[in-house]
């Protein structure tokens, strides 16, 4: 396989692992982000955490994958990318670390205090890890500045902008959502009925926030669409995304939820795709291009690539095969047991 | 004041990942135990194994949390913090990180789940495939792990290019890279290290309850599965150390003089210093007591040979020397300690005699602070003794760094990993502290299918069941067993309400 094969399948890979990492670690900050609003009782609160009980932490791996194989593929917009944003991946760290142990240890005192705090401080974590996600996307899409040797002299403020701010607002509105449909299709009763109305409020937010990023994407950003232009059959994507998002609505009106969390499952990957279709071939774009990471300057050597995808090949349907048993295991609606948080 | 980026990133390294290694190694010992025991239920069928397995793998899931939440830190901290060093290995280093998260993370957290929620759900069979996996996971991921963290020590199958933005190493050989010269070494001696807590950590919290007179039966039995272990793993420690003690004196000759405090070559066999202490100003180790040629006899099996000194290496490419030959020493003179205790116990244990010896099982419940230790100081000696290399021989650990990242921001960081690991580890103590105090329940008899139709009715219990206080209050009662009939009799009458 020659070399540019081996970058671009490599692009698609890290890309696939982020949209993976998007989808299923999504529902399950999105859980966290309706944590306390969706909740009233205390029995309802431990229902909502152990709906991705045995879940969230596979999810999780997506994401310590993508950090890995990018490491790998990419070594220099790893060492990029993680080092330019610094502070902010230290607070995503943080706040996953958070979450996880309020996962945790939430449910092992019977104290109210001690309850909420966590529940607080879950919700709140959730929260924190997806705007930085989205303003970390927003930064992709606008570009970094990068200098010499792919290194980033700015600071941290000027990594906050609107625009950056409105992707983060989208993503947490996007995972609200998908979280939320995710919960009504795991739980019954009084909190299934009233996840109802959060289905519907949530994605009036995240379709509010959709056409405005998308508006101001079009009209400030022109590089994002540039690849539109000489690829059209790209439109074919952006048709998908909105039957995607058209059907969610339709869904839920059905009372088919199911459904509903497919077609937000598929929202997410469509708004993916558009985001790797509008940086392609740029890892990291900076306004002055002699400078951005691309797949091509940024890949680790054809030995490496090619290594790797054996790896990945061999890979790939064990972690498909793990993925399906434990989602099949633990099917059906969450119940509360001698083993649950 | 002017802060140092390399000693804060340096700080910052040291203690995200020793904060994450008092996880990893119990997660790998007691899932080798774990595996032991459900065998054990399936081969026996005896329901005592059922019930201790379901109570260890409790304990395990807190564990397992804890290393999960800090391993993921790790993950990225290369990228942050040494982003020189990432563009210089990422063609190497990375391919087994990745290979890590794709072979072994995904194992691993995937099984969990069955492991942990999983108990009414599957059959045992199914239970005891689960087990095996995240056993076979957490091994698998310390292999690769080991392997990325061999290779910097003693670098092989690359060859040093030019990269996109500076020289870099790139692989021309896979397997050379996997096998490089320590792998093999350094892998088992990591196990084994990490057998040895887990047996100490079982023996420990069942010396505990032998003593309180607790859920003997359960206690009885954990000892002894863990003792066979433990005393296995304590012996093989000595057998890969002293291996390892070869690899090293061949491989990374500044490295070995630096655990040995050994600064100037002689013309005769070199000594073996038991203890001491390296004076690194007049380059000479006080109050040493040292055994002649004994270093050069274990080295070179040849007590005339003298080993190479500090003296014979630049000064800029010394390693530092207190902390390597203290730490070095103090994982040693464990080491020691444990076979002692190990093989007294089972000594204590043949004769039929070992759970009369009060005083033994005093010693066992605090002896598992040791495998903690001697695991962290192992580590300690290795890292630090690789200095001032990243990558050894070839890049420094001041060319590593992250060329954007500001001090302050660094400095940042650690206050806030700083905060947030003071505030789990107290955490965790708590919560492990009350599943130890509340101890292993007896065993529902398993409604295998669908048993998602009782649950329901368990979830105050499970909730009182977190008190420690009623912990107590039952199981003071008698033996374990006996006691906890209480708590199903209460399990019952919640099924009716
Ligand atoms: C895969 C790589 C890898 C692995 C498995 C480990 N380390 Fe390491 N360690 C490094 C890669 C590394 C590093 C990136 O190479 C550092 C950062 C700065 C340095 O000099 O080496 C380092 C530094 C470093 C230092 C500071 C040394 C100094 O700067 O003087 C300590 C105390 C440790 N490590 C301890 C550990 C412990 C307790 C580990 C047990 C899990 C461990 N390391 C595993
Ligand atoms: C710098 C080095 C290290 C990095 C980058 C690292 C990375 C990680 C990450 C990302 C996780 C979480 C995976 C998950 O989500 O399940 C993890 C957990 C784990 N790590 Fe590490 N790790 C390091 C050192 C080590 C070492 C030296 C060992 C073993 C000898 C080890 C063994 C494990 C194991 C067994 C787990 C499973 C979780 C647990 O033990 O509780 N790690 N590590
Ligand atoms: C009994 C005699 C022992 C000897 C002679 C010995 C020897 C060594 C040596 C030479 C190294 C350095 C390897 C390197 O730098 O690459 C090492 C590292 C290490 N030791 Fe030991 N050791 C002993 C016991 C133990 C025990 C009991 C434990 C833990 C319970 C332990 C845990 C470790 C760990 C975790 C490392 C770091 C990983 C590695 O480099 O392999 N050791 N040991």
């Amino acid at each position: 396989m020659s070399m540019e094969t081996l970058q671009i399948f490599w692009f698609f890979t890290i890309g696939f692992f982020l949209v993976g990492y998007a989808i299923l670690d999504g529902f399950d900050l999105g859980v966290g982000i309706m944590h306390l609003w969706v909740t009233k009782t205390d029995k309802e609160r431990r229902l909502t955490m152990n709906s991705i009980g045995p879940l969230w932490d596979g999810n999780e791996v997506w994401l310590v994958v993508f950090g890995g194989a990018l490491f790998a593929a990419f070594p220099e917009a790893y060492a990029t990318v993680f080092s330019t944003f610094y502070l902010p991946l230290i607070f995503v760290l943080f706040a996953l670390i958070f979450r996880a142990v309020s996962l945790e240890f939430r449910s092992k005192s019977q104290s109210k205090l001690w309850r909420k705090s966590w529940d607080v401080g879950f919700s709140m974590a959730s929260m924190t890890a997806t705007l930085i996600f989205g303003v970390a996307v927003g930064n992709i899409l606008l570009g970094v500045p990068l200098q010499e040797g792919f290194i980033y002299r700015g600071g941290l403020l000027d990594l906050l902008s609107p625009y950056t701010l409105l992707v983060g607002v989208l993503a947490v509105a996007t995972f609200a959502m998908h979280g939320s449909i995710y919960l009504h299709v795991k739980t019954e009763g009084e909190l299934h009925e009233r996840l109802k109305n959060w289905m519907w409020r949530t994605f009036g937010l995240f379709l509010v926030m959709y056409l405005l990023t998308t508006i101001v994407t079009l009209v400030h950003v022109p590089h994002a669409t540039a690849n539109f232009k000489d690829y059209p059959v790209l439109w074919g994507v952006v048709v998908l995304n909105i039957l995607a998002i058209a059907n969610i609505p339709r869904a839920i009106y059905q009372n088919r939820p199911g459904y509903a969390f497919i077609s937000s499952c598929a929202t997410i990957a469509a708004l993916a795709v558009l985001f790797a279709a509008a940086i392609f071939p740029n890892l990291v774009y900076s306004p002055d291009t002699i400078h951005s990471l691309t797949l091509y300057n940024a890949s680790s050597s054809k030995n490496t690539l090619g290594i790797m995808q054996i790896i990945a090949f061999i890979g790939a349907p064990l972690v498909l095969t793990y993925t399906v048993i434990i989602y099949w295991v633990f099917r059906g609606k969450v119940q509360l047991g001698e083993n649950s948080y | 004041m002017e802060l140092d980026v390399l000693l804060l990133s340096r700080i910052q390294f040291a203690l995200t990942i020793m904060f994450h290694y008092i996880f990893p190694p119990l997660s790998i010992g007691l899932g080798v135990l774990l595996v032991m025991m459900e065998g054990m239920f399936l081969y026996t069928k005896e329901p005592i194994y059922e019930k201790m397995a379901r109570f260890w793998t409790r304990v395990f899931a807190v564990n397992f949390a804890m290393g999960v939440a800090s391993g993921i830190v790790m993950e990225f901290e290369f990228g942050t913090n040494w982003a020189a060093y990432s563009r210089y290995v990422g063609d190497v280093f990375g391919s087994a990180l990745a290979a890590e998260g794709l072979f072994a993370f995904f194992l691993e957290s995937g099984f969990l789940a069955i492991l942990v929620f999983g108990w009414d759900r599957v059959s045992s069979k199914m239970h005891f495939f689960s087990t095996l996996m995240v056993s076979f996971g957490s091994i698998f991921s310390s292999v690769w792990i080991v392997i990325a963290n061999s290779w910097q020590q003693t670098p092989a199958g690359y060859h040093i290019v030019e990269g996109p933005s500076g020289p870099r190493a790139e692989i021309i050989d896979f397997w050379a890279m996997v096998f490089n010269p320590s792998t093999v070494d350094r892998l088992s001696h990591t196990l084994i290290g990490a057998f040895i807590l887990g047996a100490f950590f079982v023996m420990s919290i069942s010396a505990f309850y032998i003593l309180k007179e607790r859920h003997l039966e359960f206690a009885k039995r954990s000892f002894k599965i863990a003792l066979v272990l433990g005393t296995v793993s304590s012996l093989m420690a000595l057998v890969s150390g002293h291996s390892n003690a070869g690899m090293v004196a061949e491989q990374q000759p500044a490295k070995l003089a630096a655990f040995e405090g050994h600064f100037k070559t002689e013309d005769e066999g070199t000594g073996l210093y038991i203890i001491g202490w390296p004076d690194t100003e007049n380059e000479e180790v006080r109050y040493g007591v040292a055994i002649p040629k004994m270093l050069s006899l274990l080295v070179y099996n040849d007590p005339d040979k003298p080993v190479k000194a500090l003296d014979q290496f630049p000064r800029e490419d010394r390693p530092p020397v207190k902390i390597p030959f203290m730490m070095y020493h103090v994982m040693i003179s464990l080491g020691m300690a444990f076979i002692g205790l190990t093989l007294l116990a089972s000594f204590f244990l043949l004769r039929g005699t070992l759970f009369e010896q009060k005083w033994l099982m005093k010693t066992f419940v605090v002896a598992v602070i040791g495998p903690y230790i001697a695991n962290q100081a192992g580590w300690i000696s290795a890292e630090v003794g690789r200095q001032p290399w990243i990558v050894y021989g070839h890049l420094r650990t001041s060319d590593g760094l992250s060329e954007a990242v500001a001090a302050s921001h660094v400095l940042t960081s650690i206050i806030l990993f700083g905060l947030i690991y003071v505030m789990l580890f107290i955490v965790w103590v708590w919560v492990l502290n009350n599943k130890i105090q509340h101890g292993p329940d007896d065993v529902q008899p398993a409604t295998t299918s669908g048993g998602a139709a009782h649950q329901g009715g368990f979830k105050d219990v499970a909730t009182m069941l977190a008190d420690p206080d009623r912990g107590h209050a039952l199981v003071s009662l008698d033996e374990g067993s006996d006691a906890v009939e209480g708590e199903e009799d209460d399990v019952n009458k919640e099924d009716v309400q």
